[in-house]
């Protein structure tokens, strides 16, 4: 809540203007689980539910709201959209889930793009009208980009694109992708032939089939080009400049470069939850908050909740990272992401027997919310760099161990 | 300040002055210059366990003066400005009573006269040693049974022991917790007042620390040596004692850190170095994540005592950081000291391994003003009703 605290009176107006917004639109809950995450959007009526969601909040000027008023922003300060997704984020309304386009492709566009790309663009990542996905992995070489091998060969007006992407989210829905592929096989850096395009899905030759995901729902899809035709001015920059561009688009992704349009893209899922959860739980008759090994647990908790809340206060402190400069930037990922693993997992511990129950179930605690919300945190421990992974990246370049 | 996160609120106040940084800056160096390994051990066997030559210096510096207001001849700068100080200390095992100095200093400024006050301030910041006494037994949430105080003609006569007094044997006065009339109170007790054969040494696990038992018995005080707002005060001293050793662990783990990697970056076996397996490698990400996050507790503890209104209460919030700090910072030392000797192999298990003395300093320090299950089961209290 410190934030509030620095408002000025405009921004303090506008953070009661959208809470107040947002009470009063928040959708009633419909027959599923609300999807905790853009990894969730696996069937037509969840899509229907969060387009016409974000449409809203868009058209209210809660999203984009930093982005050009010509194409369809609000040409406002990045504060204002920044209180907008704290309050978004406090009070819990569905996410805005055109994340591809909001988060990465989006701000790439308004720093690299034509002005005919902005114009074609950028309005319908917003509105929502145009769904992105994102065409980085392959089978086989997980989060190893350098090794990508789904080629796009020049062929007058067009390139044509083979091979096939993994983990494509909405891949099924998604109008345009940006996509790394190889223009160039001979380099002598590999990284040197990737190219970035903005391409196309709506085409012959590229299909997509679903992955169904630990929690038994679709979000994935298994992207296919056999010969697809895209055209030549898809290219974004020059052959042979691809990664490059992909590396800036993740530092968007990442927030290490501003720009993004804003909204939430996954729900925030915090102690506080836990323990609404845990106080309308009883064990031998007795509040489940009494008994004190459950306290003792939660406690623990509590205290990791609020030291990774204070490290990203800290690290704005120099004089208090001199130790080991990069250790919060660096270890950031591996620490939120295990904490919350381990805080799902405890959740579902505490519910007894109906921890066994799951989404669908009437009788589920929050029709399955902490069981939906345990494996879906796996993307985050296994997405984007194993937490063993980041474990050895924190050894080698934090501590200065030395590489396996 | 609200505390409850049920309702939604959380307090994440962090600063840090240029003036906190300068203060870690030389304290750094300091500690570093005049306590290094060899000072360290030259000092195990000593009776003391500290150097009064770097006292003196320490003295000089203005250290003991940091956390006293001005008109006390201290510097005001705020308790909170002790603890990248006592961060630096920790770090380097320094043997020094500084912490239990300058709680009892602490202690007279927050629940005393201002004639007590007068009298102890001054002295403080010139290097007289004060030290706390608050250990009935061995449990730090009994409820206060020891030491008795009991109104004869001369004065009020007190009865019983204190453990584990820190730095017993070169503290100058005591503040001590006493059952008055069936009321905690805290009395001052100057060392001279003690009987001959009072101070019973402790043989401790850490051989850098120094603690006695103090038999007060047959001390007689005036009611002017009690402090007047001794409820408070003890329960503030505990807190912010727990702040201390939480700082100090914090250094040591930083210290023990730096002992596991330079012995991972070293040591080479089965044609590798050590550091290269995972399953050294991760535990000891681990230590560093664990580290940092003490690391912010005690700052964010330090920042929240500060803002808080001068010289207490300590509000909820700033007891809440306290409690934090003090259950991470000395489990991650035990952590960190337990992991030590493990990955020094052979040489783990050898007096001559410097990893002896950070497991060490982690048993000592998990006691010191309440392990960390007893500051989890009052920050479920806090938390959680």
């Amino acid at each position: 809540m410190s934030q509030m605290s620095q408002d000025n009176a405009s921004q303090a107006e506008f953070r009661t203007q959208v809470a107040a917004w947002m009470q009063d639109n928040r959708p009633a809950d419909p027959d599923f689980l609300l999807p905790q995450t853009f990894m969730e959007v696996g069937s037509e009526r969840v899509l229907e539910f969060l387009r016409e969601w974000q449409h809203k909040v868009w058209s209210a000027g809660y999203l984009g709201a930093a982005w050009p008023k010509k194409y369809g922003g609000q040409g406002m300060s990045r504060d204002y959209q920044r209180i907008a997704d704290e309050e978004m984020k406090r009070l819990q309304v569905p996410i805005c889930f055109n994340v591809i386009g909001l988060g990465w492709a989006g701000p790439l566009i308004l720093d690299n793009g034509s002005d005919y790309e902005k114009e074609k663009y950028l309005k319908g990542i917003l509105n929502a009208d145009d769904i992105w996905c994102q065409g980085f992995s392959e089978p086989n070489h997980g989060s190893d980009l350098g090794s990508i091998q789904t080629r796009a060969e020049r062929d007058g007006d067009d390139y044509l694109i083979n091979g096939s992407k993994i983990w494509t989210t909405m891949g099924n829905y998604a109008k345009y992708m940006i996509l790394l592929a190889r223009t160039d096989a001979q380099t002598e850096r590999r990284y040197n032939g990737l190219s970035f395009f903005l391409a196309p899905m709506h085409r012959e030759g590229i299909t997509t089939q679903p992955i169904q995901k630990i929690t038994g729902e679709y979000g994935f899809t298994e992207t296919f080009f056999t010969d697809a035709r895209i055209p030549a001015h898809c290219i974004m920059g020059e052959e042979g400049q691809g990664w490059r561009i992909a590396m800036q688009t993740l530092q968007y992704e990442r927030g290490a470069e501003a720009g993004a349009a804003g909204g939430i893209s996954i729900l925030s899922i915090v102690m506080d939850d836990l323990l609404r959860m845990a106080a309308e739980i009883e064990r031998e008759g007795e509040p489940l908050l009494q008994d004190p090994v459950t306290r003792d647990n939660l406690i623990k908790f509590m205290i990791e909740e609020k030291a990774l809340q204070l490290a990203e206060k800290r690290v704005e402190i120099p004089a208090l990272c001199r130790d080991y400069p990069n250790s919060i930037a660096l270890s950031g990922k591996l620490r939120s992401t295990e904490f919350f693993r381990r805080m799902r997992q405890y959740a579902l511990t505490l519910q007894g027997a109906q921890g066994s129950l799951y989404v669908g179930d009437q009788d589920s605690i929050g029709g399955g919310f902490w069981q939906r919300a345990y494996l879906n945190n796996f993307s985050t421990t296994i997405g984007g760099g194993t937490s063993q992974v980041q474990a050895n990246i924190v050894g080698e370049h934090v501590l200065g161990l030395p590489k396996d | 300040m609200t505390t409850s996160t049920l309702n939604g609120t959380t307090n994440i106040a962090l600063s840090f002055s240029d003036e906190q940084a300068m203060l870690l800056d030389s304290a750094k160096s300091f500690c570093g210059d005049k306590s290094d390994i060899n000072a360290v051990r030259s000092l195990l066997k000593s009776d003391s366990g500290h150097n009064p030559e770097v006292w003196r210096e320490m003295v000089a510096l203005g250290w003991t003066g940091i956390a006293i207001p001005e008109q006390y001849g201290g510097f005001d700068m705020g308790l909170g400005s002790t603890v990248p100080v006592i961060e630096s200390m920790g770090r380097h095992l320094l043997g020094t009573a500084f912490i239990t100095s300058t709680l009892a200093a602490q202690a007279i400024l927050r629940g005393g006269s201002e004639a007590q006050r007068q009298q102890w301030l001054p002295k403080v910041v010139e290097g007289t040693v004060g030290s706390m006494a608050l250990l009935d037994n061995e449990d730090w949430g009994a409820k206060l049974c020891g030491v008795t105080a009991n109104l004869s003609d001369s004065g009020i006569a007190l009865l019983g022991k204190k453990l584990l007094v820190a730095d017993a044997t070169v503290a100058d006065f005591f503040v001590v917790s006493i059952n008055h009339n069936g009321n905690p109170a805290l009395a001052i007790v100057d060392a001279s007042q003690l009987a001959e054969g009072a101070i019973t040494a402790n043989t401790l696990i850490d051989e850098t620390k120094r603690a006695a038992t103090v038999d007060f018995t047959g001390v007689t005080i005036s009611p002017d040596a009690l402090l007047p707002h001794s409820e408070q005060a003890l329960k503030d001293m505990r807190l912010i004692g727990a702040l201390l050793i939480a700082a100090e662990a914090t250094g040591t783990s930083a210290a023990t850190l730096d002992c596991i990697v330079s012995y991972l970056t070293s040591r080479i076996q089965f044609g590798r170095l050590i550091g290269s397996y995972q399953s050294l490698k991760h535990p000891t990400v681990e230590i560093l994540l664990q580290m940092d996050s003490s690391r912010s507790l005690i700052y964010h503890a330090a920042t929240l005592l500060d803002d808080g209104p001068d010289k207490g209460p300590v509000e909820a919030d700033t007891e809440i950081a306290c409690r934090m700090a003090k259950a991470q910072a000395t489990e991650t030392l035990l952590f960190a000291g337990d992991r030590a000797v493990q990955f020094h192999g052979g040489m783990g298990f050898t007096y001559d391994c410097d990893a002896m003395l950070y497991i060490r300093r982690a048993q000592w320090a998990q006691h010191q003003y309440g392990d960390a299950q007893h500051h989890r089961l009052h920050l479920a209290r806090l938390l959680l009703d």
